[in-house]
């Protein structure tokens, strides 16, 4: 191979493709070749014996893991879409304040900081029924007399961890709407109210058509890292009570780390993996749509 | 009354409204923050009270006095999960932000066929969930020997950060315009010279706050670090904050404290990235 000379970009992304493919590729590959294999970490010759679809046949019915499954997609969806009208409106107030922005954006960015784990902690110990300030404040209040058992009731818990979940995230949509507000043109606003435009109506056919590209990429970006859940619902329930919160990334890490069934997890994740992807496609080509959308200006 | 005095009522009444909403969604995203910082400066005995206490009487720094004093009073050895944190997560940016560098401005100068999907091939691999990952790492790493050390979690970093660090430098170097580095080469610079004198020292800003924001996912992160750490050689302070938890007690004074030592290196870093780091996802996503 002596004189041939790569072209610049292939040397320049060799280094990246060569890392992922090291970390991720090879290692996906594996899960998958083992998802066919009834592995376990104490046996591990087991890896060897080829049991074709057996583990994906064993999951189709398995009603625990279509109810987690269920559970992560209602989880996400409230998620995001609280999350976009959260932070829409908290991109709202942002950007009509006239005073002090640069202190509230930095204020705004506050959650984004906190590690997903430390939301997760922070929450189970604001929600605790005994010592939590939530109860604390609701009891001191009067408005209860009771704990109310956030953590403890199937339910309620779901609904916390949703809080938290929203808590932490709503920053990223935030920001990139206000992004988006802020590079907004100011002549299609004025010409919408010469033309008699009601504030609400030239809030939803000009400033919110501007602002939806920016929307998506926090879409991207949060369904990017989706998995971040995880952390926060290991930390405040664990998947408990009697699993009525398990999520997908619950049941694969007890599954393969408790049970030590490496070989169903690995299905489990890659039932996992093929939703994460399709979420962020969907976004990914919403963008490209958005984008053409108002492609003029760009 | 008159039009002009409804008018007026009218427009105090949003402008209250507004200050109003503001305020409150404020007090929402701080409190929590407030209430750890609080928490980790009171005795355990006042956390605990019922009926709850709520103007602190002993503020003391016994925590984090207890903390740093290594294993014996503190309970968990901070300092060395601090230590491996550190080590980690800035060695990874390093090599992340070299690779990223490479590979942002081969996106963002070159052009090639299926370009796009490559790109959308990187971000791929960051979709698939830390824990789905964990599983044949902990497996592959078992097989090498590279469990419960530094080494194995740099590389899962790494590779964790590259996606990301190769979007926001891609948009930073479009920012660039390319005729500085021509005008440059014309005036006898090399490529590379170009490069590193022209097109390096106007993306800066960005390329750092890239770094910052990969140093602080190498940080935060958890799950891959649960499964891959062992013992005090690598666990990062995410995976110490569960040394605090035992079967059925949590010793919530330490954690608080815990957790504001890692908040606080998170928060300066964010600060300073603030704002190149919005225009950076922006351009690389919208321009396109």
């Amino acid at each position: 191979m002596r004189g041939w000379k790569p072209a610049p970009h292939v040397l320049l992304l060799l280094p990246a493709f060569i890392v992922l493919a090291a970390v991720v590729i090879v290692p996906l590959l594996l899960s998958l070749y083992s998802s066919f294999t009834p592995f376990r970490l104490t046996r591990p010759d087991s890896i060897y014996t080829f049991i074709g679809f057996r583990n994906y046949e064993r999951l189709l019915s398995d009603w625990d893991f279509w109810v987690a499954f269920g559970r992560t997609v209602l989880l996400l969806t409230f998620a995001l879409n609280l999350e976009m009208v959260l932070g829409l409106v908290l991109a709202l107030l942002v950007e009509k304040a006239t005073r002090g922005q640069r202190i509230l954006r930095t204020i705004m960015m506050f959650p984004m900081m906190f590690s997903p784990i430390l939301v997760g902690f922070q929450f189970k110990f604001m929600f605790n029924d005994n010592i939590g300030v939530v109860n604390n404040a609701l009891q001191s209040l009067g408005l209860t007399n009771q704990a109310i058992p956030w953590l403890i009731d199937g339910r309620l818990a779901f609904i916390s961890i949703l809080t938290a979940e929203i808590w932490s995230s709503t920053a990223v949509f935030a920001i990139f709407i206000l992004a988006g507000l802020m590079a907004m043109p100011r002549e299609p606003l004025e010409a919408a109210k010469v033309d008699g435009c009601t504030p609400w109506q030239s809030f939803r056919y000009v400033t919110w058509p501007f602002v939806m590209p920016f929307t998506y990429i926090a879409m991207t970006i949060r369904s990017l890292d989706i998995a971040r859940a995880y952390d926060i619902v290991k930390i405040m329930t664990d998947g408990g009570p009697a699993g009525r919160t398990e999520i997908l990334w619950t049941l694969i890490a007890r599954t393969a780390y408790s049970d030590a069934r490496m070989g169903l997890a690995n299905a489990m994740s890659y039932i996992a993996i093929l939703l994460s992807i399709l979420f962020t496609v969907i976004f990914f080509r919403q963008l490209a749509k958005a984008r053409q959308q108002i492609g003029a200006e760009w | 009354m008159d039009e002009n005095a409804v008018h007026r009522i009218k427009r105090t009444v949003l402008k209250a409204g507004h200050l109003i909403g503001l305020f409150l969604a404020m007090a929402i995203i701080c409190l929590p923050g407030l209430w750890i910082v609080l928490s980790s400066l009171r005795p355990t005995v006042e956390i605990m009270a019922k009926p709850p206490v709520w103007i602190p009487r002993n503020v003391s720094l016994d925590a984090y006095v207890a903390m740093f004093s290594g294993v014996g009073q503190g309970g968990i050895p901070v300092l060395d999960y601090f230590r491996n944190s550190l080590i980690i997560s800035v060695t990874s940016t390093v090599i992340a932000l070299c690779i990223g560098m490479a590979g942002g401005y081969a996106f963002a100068r070159y052009r090639f066929r299926g370009k796009t999907s490559i790109f959308l091939g990187f971000m791929l691999t960051r979709t698939v969930p830390g824990i789905a990952l964990s599983l044949p790492l902990f497996f592959v790493y078992a097989r090498l020997g590279i469990i419960d050390t530094h080494f194995g979690l740099i590389l899962a970093y790494v590779a964790l950060n590259v996606p990301f660090t190769v979007w926001l430098i891609d948009g930073f170097f479009r920012q660039v315009p390319r005729d500085l580095a021509e005008a440059a080469q014309i005036d006898g610079c090399t490529r590379w010279q170009a490069f590193w004198r022209v097109e390096f020292p106007l993306a800066r800003p960005g390329i750092a706050s890239a770094g910052i924001f990969a140093f602080l996912i190498s940080w935060n992160e958890f799950a891959l670090a649960s499964q891959l750490t062992r013992s005090t050689n690598s666990k990062t302070l995410p995976v110490g904050l569960l040394d605090y938890t035992a079967e059925f007690t949590i010793d919530w004074r330490g954690m608080c404290a815990l957790a504001v030592v890692m908040i606080i290196p998170a928060l300066t870093l964010t600060f300073i990235v603030q704002k190149h780091l919005v225009s950076g996802l922006t351009s690389g996503a919208v321009k396109g």
